[in-house]
């Protein structure tokens, strides 16, 4: 089977089978992380630009592993040491990669819209590791095969957002994802970073200032990291979002006994979560490390795997890409 | 001599709908009336056509001098010619700024030598557009401007905008703001709204636009000057603009065709979506076509802005505002709104001579001894739009691959066919 699909832009896109197979894919994937011999052949040959126009660590580590454990070579483009901060457009840039032929392109970029953008203009697949405020679509999914393997399920469940869900991509993909398996989605946090508005993004979604009402039977409770940046754009004091939005021990005794607690890094102890909580048995934030390598090794396997010379090309397949 | 026969002439003034024969001589509409005949005048038959005076654009850039690279008065006002414009007035935000006498000079000029329709340069209000210091604005007027502006950002404060409006009352100019609140602004690149939180893109409140242009209200009543609301976007701006009426101030205003055809659920990651005002809400864009229909909206703007192709094939939120205008005018009134039902062709031919007129304080009509400035369109023609033959040095329009009912036809300027479809 094939997933046809193109290119990885975004989870607003995907349908409820996509993203099952794809969560199906990255079971063996799973399983292969904890093997002592951490290689493959499949994608012996192929090489995948990673290039990264916004700083990152996690989400590019483990693109990058993931790839090579395929098999696969990289060739990485960094923010601070590109040819960006010399004035070439983000078109040239990527146009002057694909000449070096790579089978694939990962592309994380601080304006909404850039892979798309880019998607459009170039004849190799592309890979959306963040986008603005736009979407993250590899986080929303390896949080899926995290509560998948927690909780035995995706369907119906009661997700609880807490945080800067304005400015979050991972907020977008994870809304986007949990809505399409009919979950019951509470945004929770200060109004002027929760606007009443999101609440049309998807189905099943409902905003809220008040954590405690919004912790009140939750299955899954994601913690989104507070920016410090934000934090002072407009004027909002630490302390004030300790007091009011901090996921501690007590307010999660008001979800589920079972709930799950997600992070997607990077964490601020202290800030928006209890290191009580982050450590604690309820927590499934390294989990969600490990299983981010599963699910792009999938990703790279099923998009730049199937782009071989004798494959049909993704780019020209395009009218399947909701199939 | 040009004797256009068997139009159906459309005049607003003196809300004639008929079939007539206009001759023009000298530059100036020398009869109209049924089976003229001149022997020795050259012919245009119009039958099946409109024949309507002369279009006026209030709002345009034709980005000469210094921005050649995106439009120049030569390519501009043939553009504008293709769309059945006779006269544009183009905005000073030029390099440099039409802030002073001897640039508004050059504007007149280059037209004469190379525009296709007449050129109306629009002074800047302050120096430099910079929201300090009063432009030259008297001297300007000498030269030729019709009215101040300074467009692409709004008169910077409320003490600024009250010097311009009583100095600019006392001239017998308009002051055209864009009304723009620069902290709620601030980064935006589309409409505040779902579609901007679906796309994650910075949004701009509608009050952007509601709280400058209400300050304007306010200073008009301080001032008795002419206050022109720019490119209008929100019903919000729309209900000050007819409660300022009712108040008996001398407030009027424009809409551009992008704001009465889309909205920011069309918005995309193509930066041809991306213009300033942004597309608003469905319920803004039926507003403003309610008020372009019951006279509420002065005239339609085309806001043409165009920008060379390379600076906007960028990421959407680093790509400039604005989208070229001109050639798609026209086909989109008669497409979006007369031919739906929502306006009728007399309203919509007035929103385009003289409404734009009355806000210049000058007439517009069908009569001898007018200038013979006339627009012909063909009401019914399909056509499809295609930005790579424009006139335009720019492509930067949402409009391209459209498909229209109604067309241009022929741009007449002083009696002489400056465009002929």
């Amino acid at each position: 089977m094939l997933l046809r699909l193109p290119h990885l832009l975004g989870v607003e896109g995907l349908t409820r089978e996509q993203i099952a197979f794809i969560l199906d894919q990255a079971k063996p994937f799973q399983e292969f992380q904890r093997h002592p011999l951490k290689k493959l052949a499949t994608l012996r040959g192929k090489t995948v630009a990673i290039a990264f126009f916004e700083s990152s660590t996690r989400t590019r580590i483990s693109f990058t592993t993931a790839a090579s454990r395929l098999g696969a070579d990289t060739m990485a483009l960094q923010a601070e040491a590109s040819s960006l901060s010399k004035g070439e457009s983000l078109l040239d840039t990527v146009r002057t990669l694909e000449a070096m032929r790579p089978d694939g392109i990962v592309i994380r970029h601080k304006s909404s819209g850039a892979p798309a953008f880019v998607a459009e203009r170039l004849e190799i697949p592309v890979l959306n590791a963040g986008d603005g405020m736009h979407e993250h679509p590899t986080q929303a999914l390896l949080d899926a095969l995290t509560i998948r393997d927690r909780k035995g399920h995706l369907e119906g469940w009661n997700l609880t957002i807490l945080g800067d869900i304005f400015h979050s991509r991972v907020a977008r993909s994870n809304i986007h994802l949990l809505s399409k398996f009919g979950a019951r989605i509470t945004l929770c946090g200060p109004p002027m970073w929760v606007p009443r508005e999101l609440e049309a993004l998807a189905p099943g979604v409902r905003c809220t200032s008040c954590i405690e009402d919004a912790l009140a039977n939750a299955d899954i409770v994601m913690v989104l990291r507070v920016q410090t940046e934000r934090l002072h754009e407009p004027a909002l004091a630490p302390g004030d979002y300790i007091l009011r939005y901090q996921l501690n021990e007590k307010r999660l005794r008001l979800a589920r006994p079972d709930a799950l607690v997600l992070h997607p890094g990077p964490m601020i102890r202290g800030l928006e979560i209890d290191p009580a909580v982050a450590d604690g048995p309820q927590s499934a934030v390294l989990e969600q490390v490990t299983n981010g390598l599963a699910v792009r090794m999938a990703l790279l396997y099923h998009l730049v795997g199937s782009a071989s010379a004798d494959a049909p090309h993704p780019a020209k397949d395009r009218s399947n890409a909701s199939d | 001599m040009l004797l256009i026969k068997n139009g159906r002439v459309l005049d607003p003034a003196s809300q004639t709908d008929a079939i007539r024969d206009v001759l023009l001589d000298a530059g100036r509409i020398v009869n109209m009336g049924e089976n003229l005949s001149a022997p020795a005048a050259e012919t245009l038959d119009a039958r099946g056509q409109i024949v309507a005076p002369g279009f006026i654009d209030l709002h345009c850039h034709l980005r000469e001098p210094g921005q050649e690279l995106s439009e120049t008065i030569e390519t501009g006002t043939r553009a504008a010619a293709r769309g059945g414009f006779t006269a544009v007035c183009c905005m000073p935000n030029t390099s440099p700024v039409n802030d002073n006498a001897s640039v508004t000079r050059g504007i007149i000029e280059r037209a004469a030598a190379a525009g296709s329709v007449r050129v109306w340069p629009i002074g800047a209000a302050s120096l430099g557009s910079k929201g300090e210091a009063l432009a030259e604005i008297a001297a300007m007027k000498e030269a030729g401007i019709v009215a101040v502006s300074d467009d692409g950002r709004p008169v910077a404060t409320a003490r600024l905008m009250r010097q311009v409006m009583e100095y600019c009352g006392a001239l017998g100019l308009p002051v055209i703001d864009h009304c723009e609140d620069a902290s709620l602004f601030a980064g935006g690149a589309m409409r505040e709204g779902v579609q901007s939180l679906r796309l994650g893109l910075p949004g701009i409140p509608t009050q952007s636009e509601t709280i400058c242009a209400s300050r304007d209200v306010e200073i008009a009543e301080m001032t008795a000057g002419h206050l022109h609301i720019a490119h209008m976007s929100a019903r919000g701006t729309l209900d000050l603009v007819r409660r300022a009426r009712q108040r008996g101030l001398r407030v009027t205003c424009e809409v551009t065709p992008h704001h009465f055809t889309l909205t920011d659920e069309d918005v995309r990651y193509d930066a041809r979506y991306k213009m300033n005002p942004p597309l608003a809400s469905r319920s803004d864009r039926d507003a403003l076509i309610a008020g372009l229909a019951d006279g509420s909206v002065d005239a339609i703007a085309t806001d043409h802005a165009p920008h060379h192709p390379a600076s906007k094939d960028v990421e959407f939120d680093r790509a400039p505002f604005g989208i070229t205008g001109f050639e798609t005018a026209l086909a989109l009134g008669l497409t979006e709104l007369v031919h739906p039902g929502k306006l009728s062709l007399m309203r919509l031919v007035e929103l385009f001579t003289t409404g734009p007129a009355r806000v210049l304080g000058i007439e517009r009509k069908i009569a001898p001894g007018e200038p013979a400035d006339l627009t012909l369109f063909a009401p019914d023609h399909r056509w499809t739009f295609r930005a790579a033959e424009s006139a335009s040095k720019s492509r930067n329009t949402p409009f391209d691959g459209r498909e229209f009912r109604g067309a241009p036809v022929a741009a007449i300027v002083a009696g002489r066919i400056v465009f002929r479809r």
